[in-house]
């Protein structure tokens, strides 16, 4: 008797482990479903094809999603740009420079930074960057590509430092011992053997930082200005797909061409970012075995 | 002598880029603050809007980010603690545990507006709770449960195997052994962990957008399937659909002061726990 309710609570636990993959495939299940009427009425070739996207036009509605994605990645690329170094280099200075004072500063500045809201961002985009881009470059208004990847790469910032700090760290102490002791100085080391030897994991931390700004809502919905249209240069206004999604949602009747057309837009959002954190997870994984 | 120069300059350059982070967070901090703080009273903290939400103040978002943030504790602590429990204390180390892990991962990395996505078709729609604060809170739970689950599992593995094994070799059963010698001393942690996780959730707002959230609610929710006002989403609806927005613009900074001090407290009780738990913990 005791066996038997020994092993069904032993099953209870297990039930509750794998609900995390019942989850994850339930999103995916249902993402499937909910977007397969909408491939099959608007046609996979041009869902994927076209950049207009006006579900509400006059002459019959468009669905390309070209335009979205482009803006996605756009976006995310210009966060990168602000993100990599800035955080490669801070956690560079957190694990090989600051001393235990400043480290004490920095590192829960990080995490409170990890800890503000998207909507505050977003907030910020409209109050304080928007405005500061347009006195700059001399603009009518600053809700554009380049606000949103500002504020994107404010929010991949904490993702990218702690986690190369992490990787920088880890870097065993007899190679850094054995650089000392061929004659080189502390930026030479650094630069020449522990980033190297880190690299693995901060590429990781960059792919992770990545899928978080290619599925970050709020802040791009408030920042970019949302114009659906195929944005020309960074200082157009842009729609990406999560600002889409939200935009839209609201305001479709359910169970129509256009609210499946939503969950198809969610659909290849879903597996672009599963393939960055996948892609991020095996070098991760090969990583840590080497070591 | 040029070498020397380079570190100089490379550590300089560090030096800067830390600097600019430490900047980044100040600035947010010293603008909200600097002008959020007039317009927060008691009132604003203990009425509902009113005139079309340019007077009066925001309790009903408050009230409606706490219940929707107990719901989705309700989720998604008991779910993350037994999943850590089934993957520290019974699993093997195998393929079965690695998929979980990896699930995981992946589940963290899903972006915020497809948990809503998902809320919508499975709570909203097929289990016919409508946009409620039920949905929403489940929508939120599911979404949280990889940091309660990693948490929990972390605070597991600051249980001594000692413990166990003691316990294992007078007799008692696996399940006793957690019971009693290993849970007790894992708890706190677990709870520092999801609290933490739980902050974040209430400061989202894309997952709540079509779940339950509603513009605008005089009366506080009476249940669990009413809609709710909510902190995030009343600043996203102040900052940007509001008709009149440079007018209320000095609310919705207040609206950002009360939704950031929130969320920075309850990370703080957290902290504070975390270190408690600790002191206790090494005068054991």
């Amino acid at each position: 008797m005791n066996r038997f309710k020994e092993k069904m609570i032993r099953r209870f636990f297990q039930l509750n482990g794998l609900f995390v993959i019942f989850v994850l495939i339930g999103i995916f299940v249902l993402l499937i479903r909910n977007s397969y009427p909408a491939f099959r009425e608007i046609g996979v070739w041009n869902f994927f094809s076209s950049a207009e996207w006006n579900p509400t036009s006059f002459t019959g509605p468009k669905y390309g999603i070209l335009a979205q994605v482009y803006s996605s990645l756009i976006v995310t690329f210009g966060a990168m740009l602000i993100a990599v170094p800035l955080g490669v280099a801070t956690a560079a200075y957190i694990s090989e420079v600051a001393g235990p004072g400043v480290k004490n500063i920095l590192k829960p500045t990080i995490e409170i930074l990890a800890g503000i809201p998207s909507v505050v961002l977003g907030f910020m985009g409209i109050v304080v960057i928007g405005p500061l881009i347009a006195r700059v470059f001399n603009l009518n208004q600053g809700l554009n590509a380049i606000n949103g990847s500002i504020l994107l790469g404010i929010m991949a910032l904490p993702t990218i430092t702690s986690l190369s700090e992490d990787a920088i760290s880890a870097v065993a102490k007899k190679y850094k011992e054995a650089s000392y002791g061929l004659g080189a100085n502390r930026w030479q080391t650094l630069v020449s053997v522990v980033i190297p030897s880190a690299l693995s994991g901060i590429i990781a931390s960059i792919m992770l930082g990545m899928g978080r700004a290619i599925g970050e809502t709020m802040a791009v919905l408030m920042a970019t200005g949302n114009s659906p249209a195929m944005p020309e240069n960074i200082f157009d206004s842009l729609r990406t797909m999560t600002a889409t999604i939200a935009i839209e949602l609201g305001e479709v009747p359910f169970n129509t061409t256009h609210y499946y057309a939503l969950f198809a837009v969610g659909l290849i959002l879903f597996i672009m970012t599963f393939l960055v954190n996948l892609v991020s997870d095996i070098i991760l994984h090969k990583y840590q075995e080497v070591d | 002598m040029s070498r020397k120069y380079k570190q100089f300059f490379g550590f300089m350059a560090l030096r800067l880029a830390g600097l600019i982070v430490l900047f980044v967070l100040f600035y947010i901090i010293y603008d909200i603050v600097s002008k959020g703080l007039s317009s927060i009273n008691w009132e604003f903290i203990s009425q509902p809007p009113r005139r079309g939400m340019t007077e009066g103040g925001i309790y009903p978002a408050i009230v409606g980010t706490f219940y929707v943030t107990v719901i989705t504790a309700l989720v998604s602590v008991p779910l993350g603690m037994f999943g850590a429990i089934y993957l520290n204390e019974y699993a093997k180390k195998g393929r079965l545990s690695r998929l979980i892990r990896m699930a995981i991962r992946n589940l963290a990395g899903v972006p915020s507006i497809v948990f809503g996505l998902f809320g919508v078709a499975l709570f909203v729609q097929w289990f016919n709770f409508g946009p409620s604060l039920i949905s929403a809170g489940f929508t939120l739970g599911l979404m949280t449960l990889p940091v309660t689950i990693t948490a929990s599992e972390e605070a597991l593995k600051t249980v001594p195997d000692a413990y166990r094994k003691g316990s294992l070799a007078l007799g008692a059963t696996r399940w006793e052994t957690i019971k009693t010698n290993v849970l007790p001393l894992a708890i706190p942690g677990m709870m520092t962990g999801s609290i933490l996780g739980l902050a974040r959730a209430a400061g989202e707002t894309a997952p709540i957008l079509f779940t339950g959230a509603a513009f605008f609610i005089p009366h506080l929710p009476d249940s669990p399937f009413s809609q709710f006002m909510a902190l995030p989403y009343h600043l996203y609806i102040l900052a940007t659909q509001h008709h009149n927005i440079s007018v209320v613009r000095p609310i919705a900074y207040a609206t950002a002061l009360v939704l950031i001090v929130l969320v920075l407290l309850i990370n703080l009780t957290a902290i504070i726990l975390r270190i408690k738990y600790r002191k206790k913990f090494e005068n054991k």
